[in-house]
């Protein structure tokens, strides 16, 4: 078999021209889905079971299906019904990118509030302790005792779920859109090159993990600075 | 509020785990300035006992009064009462992500609503009071066991409380150690404070104590002055206990 290499010079420049829309993806997909996440868990550490049942199903149907059917529901399913096409949800789920966003971020939301919640088990019960004897309010414990150390011991599963998600908006060329999988896919189906196109696209989603995970090494090794015992 | 009231009152008070009791009908009275040690063999309920005086743990039956606050289900009073009481753990629990400093500010900024210069300057005060002021950047873990633990007895002296508990203070530091947070616990019986210590440091037991209580399966056993405690106790439980940890 031939390589050519030409073909990737050529190509590389279009498929790099989809970044921003994979990046698009990737961080309002992150942020919204965090912020699902901090919602899940308050709901299931909240003690009341109407609101720990939901968010427990919730978690339940989001994990236990596939992204990409989550992907197709929301996509061929959410306009056949008219309320939805009613509502002031509509421009976003009009929208393939809209609908890829929404889909990415209820599913990573799934998954990062129970790394979440793996942090906040992980908090020495003592500690809380400590912050009762000394008079702090269940308010005060959480944001300034178990908050601060959970988000240190949930950062590499964490990390680890960005990842992922990066891998995931791949399937957002599935409904139409021209992000870098997107984008590769056409110019194989121009050019009937599929090695050397999604070998080099494969190259390109390496070279963003390893950025994600330089990034978050980083943020580990600053919020981690109290756990060495070196100053 | 009656100044003649014994500031720690515990009436008939019973604490259950599940089916297992943890506390029988335990009857105590302490008086202001007075110095309580409590020993007893593991699992005899010392530890609960005094985390149900700041409502660590709840008590299930009797009666708990702490400076004529009784301890219930309302918040309020709970609050009330861990205002006036200081607490330190066996294992420092200092919280690993402040620095040393931030450790003694936090809870009086947060819950005394102190202001942060302030707060800075008590928390500074009760460093050198434990005479380690110079450790005051440092995170904990970067702290020998001794000197956390000298930070948690500060951190609690800074919400300045008319009682200290202290629960097994020594149990988890190394032996070169002990001296020097027992020292600061002298320092503080000689100043007046209010103390129920449970420990096993018979020494300091001796030389401290108003009382010693000797617990033995959820129960007090045996309450006595020093003296009478060590020379001539009344229960076999009491003498079995005694001639297991004096001699070696």
């Amino acid at each position: 078999m031939s390589f050519d290499f030409s073909l990737i010079i050529d190509s590389l420049p279009k498929m790099l021209g989809g970044i921003g829309i994979t990046l698009q993806l990737l961080v309002v997909s992150a942020v919204l889905g965090l912020i699902l996440a901090i919602i899940l868990l308050l709901m299931r550490l909240s003690g009341k079971w109407w609101l720990d049942w939901p968010a427990q199903v919730y978690i339940y149907v989001f994990r236990g299906t596939p992204i990409l059917v989550q992907i197709f529901i929301v996509y061929y399913g959410f306009p056949q019904f008219e309320f939805i096409r009613d509502s002031i949800f509509w421009p976003i789920l009009r929208e393939p990118t809209g609908c890829a966003i929404v889909a990415l971020s209820l599913n990573t939301g799934a998954y990062v509030s129970e790394i979440l919640r793996g942090g906040v088990k992980g908090v020495n019960k003592g500690l809380l302790e400590a912050g009762s004897a000394l008079g702090m309010s269940t308010h005060q414990k959480f944001i300034y005792i178990t908050a601060p150390i959970a988000t240190r011991l949930a950062l590499p599963a964490y990390s680890n779920d960005v990842i992922s998600l990066l891998k995931s908006t791949a399937l957002a060329s599935t409904i139409t859109i021209a992000d870098m999988t997107g984008i590769a896919r056409t110019i194989v189906a121009e050019t009937y090159a599929p090695y050397e196109i999604f070998i080099s696209m494969a190259i390109i989603y390496m070279v963003f993990t390893w950025i994600i995970q330089k990034t978050f090494g980083r943020i580990e090794r600053y919020l981690g600075r109290y756990a060495e015992r070196e100053a | 509020m009656n100044d003649t009231a014994p500031l720690i009152q515990l009436h008939n008070v019973d604490k259950f785990f599940g089916d297992f009791q943890a506390l029988k009908n335990i009857d105590l009275e302490v008086r202001k300035g007075e110095r309580i040690v409590v020993c007893g063999p593991s699992g005899s309920g010392k530890s609960t006992m005094i985390r149900c005086i700041n409502r660590l743990e709840e008590h299930t039956d009797g009666r708990i009064i702490i400076d004529g606050t009784e301890l219930t289900d309302k918040i309020k009073d709970i609050d009330a009462v861990r205002r006036e009481v200081g607490m330190v753990f066996q294992s420092f629990n200092l919280f690993p992500h402040m620095t040393i400093v931030k450790n003694l500010m936090i809870a009086q900024q947060l819950v005394r609503k102190t202001p942060k210069t302030e707060a800075r300057e008590v928390a500074m005060r009760y460093l050198e009071r434990v005479k380690i002021p110079e450790q005051a950047g440092k995170y904990p873990i970067q702290l020998s066991g001794g000197q956390q633990q000298r930070v948690a007895i500060a951190r609690a002296l800074c919400m300045q409380p008319e009682i200290m508990l202290f629960d097994e203070p020594t149990s988890a530091l190394d032996p070169e150690m002990i001296n020097e947070v027992l020292d600061v616990m002298i320092d503080l019986a000689k100043d007046g404070m209010t103390m129920i210590v449970v420990t096993h440091e018979m020494g300091f037991a001796r030389s401290v104590a108003d009382r010693i209580i000797f617990m033995d399966e959820g129960e007090i056993v045996e309450e006595a002055e020093p003296q009478t405690f060590f020379d001539s106790p009344v229960h076999e439980r009491t003498k079995l206990f005694l001639s297991q940890i004096l001699n070696h």
